[in-house]
């Protein structure tokens, strides 16, 4: 199990305002890391760090294996794409544009892997149709077929359950697991920390000012904080 | 009818209204393939922002052309410079400038993308109309702000050269959306993840920009500075009714609005209606036709 990226002491904010200070943690591969905290401690700005979109204020990020940036993304919905006319196919064509130089059109070999991926994670029979009259679940399968066209090996997905109803919720996570079996990485940002305990190997829990926890799930489970976390969150949840 | 071909027979044999009709048809032809990219990232007003930018810019070129004419008793080289070229010396620059600022302030801007197209729309109409009124060039301010607006007259006006111009810009125009077509299309869907596989989503959303600009100042010619946005989202929205894929949707787009104003100016002529709204009532008539259609077919 290769390293494939490592935060070192990372401190991350934006326009001169530090967010979170001391962020260390590793993901090897075939790891599911899940990252978790609340709103506002910094992990989209972690996401973004991740990606190559904006670098640390201090303190860096190592990568081996793959090249820096080279993670497939999948966002959250925004607003736009509720009604966007656009067929499942060309979304995940999509995913090839940043790959191999400019080209101004798809070549054969990204004809291919987006059918594979399609086929992958069932949606190829769903290829012509409009992405807006989809169910919530179908279109996540889309936007993740469309984060594997782009990079193969790590992806990380930003709440990615938001706004599913829960059997969809749960496929969709059932769908992340088997992908993490076939050996790619997954990063997941999410509020959810019972899917976190259940799918994830490692927890990486932010607080506001600085990093809280990170180690491997059972560790996170018997800890003081992962156990008043759990509860916590359980307990608003059944309200 | 055989009366009206003889009509329209007899006016095309004028060059001014064959002129008219191959820039309305070009100018249709780029806005309606802009037009699916600007409504669907939230930006159907910019048309409307921008053209009130240009109409501003247009009041103080032809406020400081006439001004520096009196000044330098006509002898002054740079009004007459002015006159030539329309002013688009000055118009173009400035509704650039104001193209990239508006789109940029997409998210993390104090005033939100709505508010500053409405503020600076507002604000430039207002202000142009002040300018042309306080330094009028001519005795008809009422006439002269009528046509800058609706353009009831300009493009008759037009010339061999401005032809050329603007059939150069078309083809710039259509050949910056076939190259890079694929990304406009991920810039758009989703501006977040194109940047994080590595398409450079600024510079696209800043050709965007700059092209908007380039069809909004041409466009003033034709329907005038407020009936752009019409010429801009009409298509857009008519063809988002039926179809489902991107590629179709800009298609259908393009092809209605070249119909549509194809149909408008002929009406225009034959009936001698003011040819900026009828070719927008085309567009409306179209926008109704194809919701129905789209209401009866969603219903079986």
């Amino acid at each position: 199990m290769g390293k494939q990226i490592e935060c070192k002491n990372c401190t991350l904010g934006y326009e001169g305002v530090a967010v979170t200070e001391g962020i260390n943690f590793t993901v090897s591969s075939g790891d599911y890391l899940c990252i978790l905290g609340e709103n506002g401690s910094g992990k989209s700005t972690l996401i973004k760090a991740l990606l190559g979109l904006k670098p640390v204020m201090s303190g860096e990020i190592e990568w081996a294996e793959s090249k820096q940036g080279e993670i497939g993304y999948l966002p959250q919905q925004t607003l736009v794409q509720r009604d966007f006319p656009a067929s499942v196919r060309e979304i995940v064509m999509s995913g090839c544009l940043g790959k191999g130089g400019f080209h101004p059109f798809y070549r054969k070999e990204d004809k291919e892997l987006a059918d594979k991926t399609m086929t992958q994670l069932g949606i190829k029979d769903l290829e012509k149709r409009c992405y807006r009259e989809l169910s919530g679940g179908q279109q996540q399968r889309v936007l993740l077929a469309r984060a594997l066209c782009a990079a193969g090996k790590i992806l990380l997905l930003d709440e990615p359950v938001t706004g599913l109803d829960p059997k969809a919720q749960n496929d969709l996570y059932e769908l992340i697991a088997s992908l993490n079996k076939g050996g790619i990485t997954i990063i997941m940002v999410s509020h959810d920390i019972h899917a976190a305990v259940r799918y994830a190997s490692h927890v990486l829990h932010i607080g506001s000012k600085k990093q809280l926890f990170f180690g491997t799930k059972e560790k996170y489970v018997n800890s003081r904080l992962g156990q008043s976390f759990i509860l916590t969150e359980g307990g608003e949840e059944n309200e | 009818m055989s009366e009206q071909l003889e009509i329209l027979q007899h006016y095309f044999s004028y060059p001014f209204v064959k002129y008219a009709m191959i820039v309305g048809l070009l100018i249709a032809l780029c806005s309606s393939l802009l037009g699916v990219t600007l409504v669907l990232k939230r930006f159907s007003f910019i048309g409307d922002g921008l053209s009130h930018v240009a109409f501003g810019a247009m009041a103080v070129s032809t406020v400081l052309s006439v001004s520096l004419k009196r000044a330098s008793h006509g002898e002054s080289l740079f009004a007459k410079f002015l006159e030539d070229t329309n002013g688009m010396v000055i118009i173009l620059p400035v509704t650039l400038i104001a193209a990239v600022l508006l789109l940029r302030t997409g998210q993390n801007t104090k005033i939100k993308g709505d508010a500053a197209i409405a503020m600076i729309s507002v604000g430039s109409l207002a202000v142009g109309y002040m300018l042309i009124n306080v330094y009028s060039a001519s005795a008809n301010v009422a006439g002269d702000v009528c046509s800058t607006l609706f353009g009831s007259t300009s493009i008759l006006t037009l010339t061999e050269g401005e032809v050329w111009l603007c059939a150069a810009l078309a083809v710039v125009v259509l050949a910056v959306f076939v190259i890079f077509y694929n990304r406009i299309f991920s810039v758009t869907f989703d501006e977040s993840f194109a940047k994080a596989s590595g398409v450079k989503a600024n510079g696209y959303n800043l050709l965007i920009a700059i092209i908007t600009a380039l069809i909004i100042v041409l466009a003033m010619n034709l329907v005038g500075s407020l009936l752009i946005s019409a010429l801009i989202i009409f298509p857009a929205l008519s063809a988002m009714r039926l179809f489902k894929s991107f590629l179709s949707v800009i298609i259908c787009s393009a092809v209605i609005s070249v119909i549509c104003a194809g149909v408008g100016i002929i009406v225009s002529i034959l009936f001698s209606t003011p040819a900026g709204s009828t070719i927008v009532s085309a567009d409306i008539i179209v926008f109704f036709g194809f919701s129905a259609v789209s209401a009866i077919t969603r219903r079986n």
